[in-house]
């Protein structure tokens, strides 16, 4: 998809004011979350294993030449072939050449974040191909003609009612009197038409939770099944995934696995969790003839080594989106890139440079929500704090908001200068707002009392109570 | 410069340092080639017996039905009662393979090989089940089509109660184990915990997405190795 993360705050308030998608971000905020708890809960062990998760994933990041070599050593061995694409363009045409090169029309694909990266549907279209999304809400998307606004659930800002107006609109082959109320009624219709459409494929593409260097496998895991008919039916089966996707062993794997499905949505276990290598070996009934790997580079190798190196351990489970309190208030779709929530507010700047989405980095709270939950660890305020200082350092912060820091540095490095005047201060706000509890607009910002109230201060600084009570938390 | 040498190029310029040295590289080697597991929870590694009525509550848990039986034999008269049960015909799909073709299918309507999409009803034997999360390993191979783990509305699923073991680790070891070629891997290992579902529409968790809406699985708890 194209990068529009220059207008979060505009997109922000549109999405405040959307009421389908706060129905569906309420429902959000208590269910993935809930049942996070109580996967981590039933598993004594979950802690430890995150530990180990992050010290996996740093590992093979520390060595990912030797491993990535390694890698494509075993899938050569296998059968299989490797294509390393640099950008998003090289990418893009190591896909294609292969399609062209079997005389495919029809490809099905499985749920991949790197073919949105890509684009790759737009690309094959143009070049006049037909992907087919084949997991239930990147199909949804796709007749929708929109990006997805999660990385697990690229639909989840929809409404029943938008998925039923879809499918009457492209579906115009069936009765336009069917009843398509329920949920059921409309995963029987998508069932029925991608049925057709994995069975004629040329190509299937799928992404890759994993490679195992070890064995040259790709993993995916997914809870529908239609990755596991997009990459078994068609002639050819091609893999997108990036250089930070990489394992050492299969035992490695099993940790990962362990913390991935309870982090995202609580299960113990997704349903199918399938490793692929090579193509159909020689016994083999069914299966593809040819099986690529295309593995992307598109700006991670620079994060190595760098301020943002520890978000190349991130395992897409979605988590930290999950419990975000502004995702679960904006929704995806405002971020206006591919990866949403906070792990896409430092991915974002470090994949398309910061110019281009200067607002994600400050598009958090800061309420360290995202590193509690994430299961490798990953120390996401940390970075976007990292991010916020080179915006400062390189200048993309407007003058007013410059000045307004360098007012306050000044007083901040005086502090009996400022406790005095923040005393002053709190007991005048203190004062002026006891009536009503909060304050309706306030001199200097605007921006705060436009979309909601400035709570009232008690009239006593922060430092005065925290002194009072002797440094006690309560 | 091609992209390979790129991106290997831009990752060791990052790490800040050039291609492994050869002592280096032989510890990693040696991670790599002698698999050691990571911590493997408590959970399941009980004895034979806990296992079982672990994978059983696991497997239940996340919509799959089982029944256990004393012997391979009784499993076509198992899967007619079953088909019996949610009023079906009685017309199986069967892998090819040695343990399930030596039974008596007489009593049903079975062919057998791989699936194109036309099958209602798949049986299939387990390579292996993990107790831990009551999830089924699944391999490809001659006697294993995977279109007919993923094609059929109804997968039946024979695990021998010996192919059952705690964790995951213990699948892979068995399958490095059997294999004496350093490629052990099948095309295909699928996982399978549960049938298929989906909680794209409204979040609403419907089953049997693209997959198989119903998973069924016997445990046979007799090897053939008693009586
Ligand atoms: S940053 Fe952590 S919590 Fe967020 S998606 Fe990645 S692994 Fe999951």
């Amino acid at each position: 998809m194209k990068l529009n993360a220059h207008n979060f705050k505009e997109n922000a308030a549109k999405a405040l004011k959307d009421e389908d998608l706060q129905a569906s971000l309420a429902k959000l905020g208590t269910g993935f979350p809930l049942k996070r708890l109580a996967a981590a809960a039933r598993l004594p062990e979950f802690e430890a294993l995150r530990d180990q998760a992050r010290d996996i994933k740093d590992h093979t990041l520390r060595h990912l030449d030797f491993y990535l070599e390694k890698f494509e050593c075993k899938v050569q061995e296998t059968g299989g072939h490797v294509h390393w694409a640099r950008d998003i363009e090289d990418g893009r045409k190591i896909v294609y050449d292969i399609c062209e090169s079997v005389g495919a029309k029809t490809v099905t694909k499985g749920k991949s974040m790197i073919g949105e990266e890509m684009a790759i549907n737009e690309y094959l279209e143009e070049k006049g191909l037909i992907p087919v999304e084949t997991d239930l809400g990147e199909y949804i998307i796709q007749l929708r003609n929109e990006p997805p606004s999660h990385i697990i659930a690229p639909a989840i800002h929809l409404r029943k009612s938008h998925v039923e107006e879809a499918f009457r609109k492209t579906h115009t082959e069936l009765p336009p009197e069917r009843n398509l109320d329920e949920p059921e009624d409309l995963l029987k219709e998508a069932r029925a038409m991608l049925r057709k459409k994995f069975i004629a494929a040329d190509v299937g593409i799928t992404g890759a939770n994993f490679m195992i260097a070890e064995t040259g496998s790709t993993v995916i895991v997914t809870n529908e099944g239609n990755g596991d008919l997009t990459q078994t039916l068609p002639r050819v089966h091609i893999v997108l995934c990036s250089i930070e996707k990489m394992v050492p062993n299969l035992e490695d794997c099993a940790t990962l696995l362990r913390v991935l499905a309870r982090s995202a949505t609580g299960q113990e276990q997704s349903v199918y969790t399938t490793f692929s290598t090579g193509p159909k070996q020689m016994d083999d009934p069914d299966g593809p003839d040819q099986f690529h790997v295309v593995i992307l580079d598109n700006g991670r190798s620079r994060m190595l080594g760098h301020d943002t190196h520890d978000m190349l351990r991130c395992i897409r489970c979605s988590a930290c989106i999950n419990h975000c309190p502004v995702y679960q208030s904006v929704g995806g779709h405002a971020y206006g890139s591919i990866y949403p929530g906070p792990m896409g507010s430092v991915l974002t700047p470090a994949i398309y440079g910061l110019e281009q989405s200067c607002d994600l980095p400050n598009a958090s709270t800061m309420c360290g929500k995202c590193e509690e939950v994430c299961p490798v660890r990953i120390p996401i305020p940390q970075m976007l704090r990292s991010w916020r200082e080179k915006q400062w350092e390189d200048g993309p912060v407007p003058i007013l908001q410059r000045l307004a820091m360098s007012v306050w540095a000044f007083w901040a490095v005086r502090p009996k200068a400022y406790h005095f005047g923040a005393k002053i201060k709190m007991r005048l706000l203190g004062l002026l707002g006891r009536k009503n509890g909060h304050f309706k607009s306030l001199l200097f910002s605007k921006a705060w009392t436009k979309s909601r109230d400035f709570p009232a201060p008690e009239g006593k600084t922060f430092q005065q109570l925290w002194s009072e009570k002797g440094g006690r938390r309560s | 410069m091609s992209s390979r040498d790129y991106i290997l190029g831009r990752v060791r310029w990052s790490l800040g340092r050039g291609a492994f040295e050869r002592d280096s590289c032989q510890q990693l080697e040696a991670r790599l080639n002698t698999p050691q597991s990571n911590l493997i929870p408590k959970r399941g590694q009980g004895d034979a017996k806990a296992q079982l009525s672990l994978f059983v509550k696991m497997a239940t848990e996340v919509n799959a039905t089982v029944s256990r039986l004393k012997a391979l034999e009784n499993v076509p008269k198992a899967v007619a009662k079953y088909l019996k049960e949610q009023e079906l015909d009685a017309t199986v799909r069967l892998a090819d393979h040695p343990e399930l073709q030596k039974l008596d299918w007489s009593k049903l309507d079975a062919s057998t090989g791989f699936s194109t999409g036309d099958d209602l009803v798949g049986v299939v034997m387990a390579y292996a089940g993990a107790a831990e999360t009551g999830s089924l390993a699944l391999r490809s191979g001659a006697d294993s089509p995977t279109t007919l783990n993923f094609l059929p509305d109804y997968h039946i699923v024979v695990l021998k109660a010996a192919d059952l073991v705690g964790d995951y680790e213990a699948v892979y070891a068995r399958l490095r184990r059997e294999s004496n070629k350093t490629d052990f891997m099948p095309r295909t290992l699928s996982w399978v915990t549960g049938p298929s579902r989906t909680a794209d529409i409204e979040q609403t968790l419907l089953l049997g997405a693209h997959g198989p809406r119903k998973l069924h699985i016997l445990v046979i708890e007799d090897n053939g190795e008693a009586s």
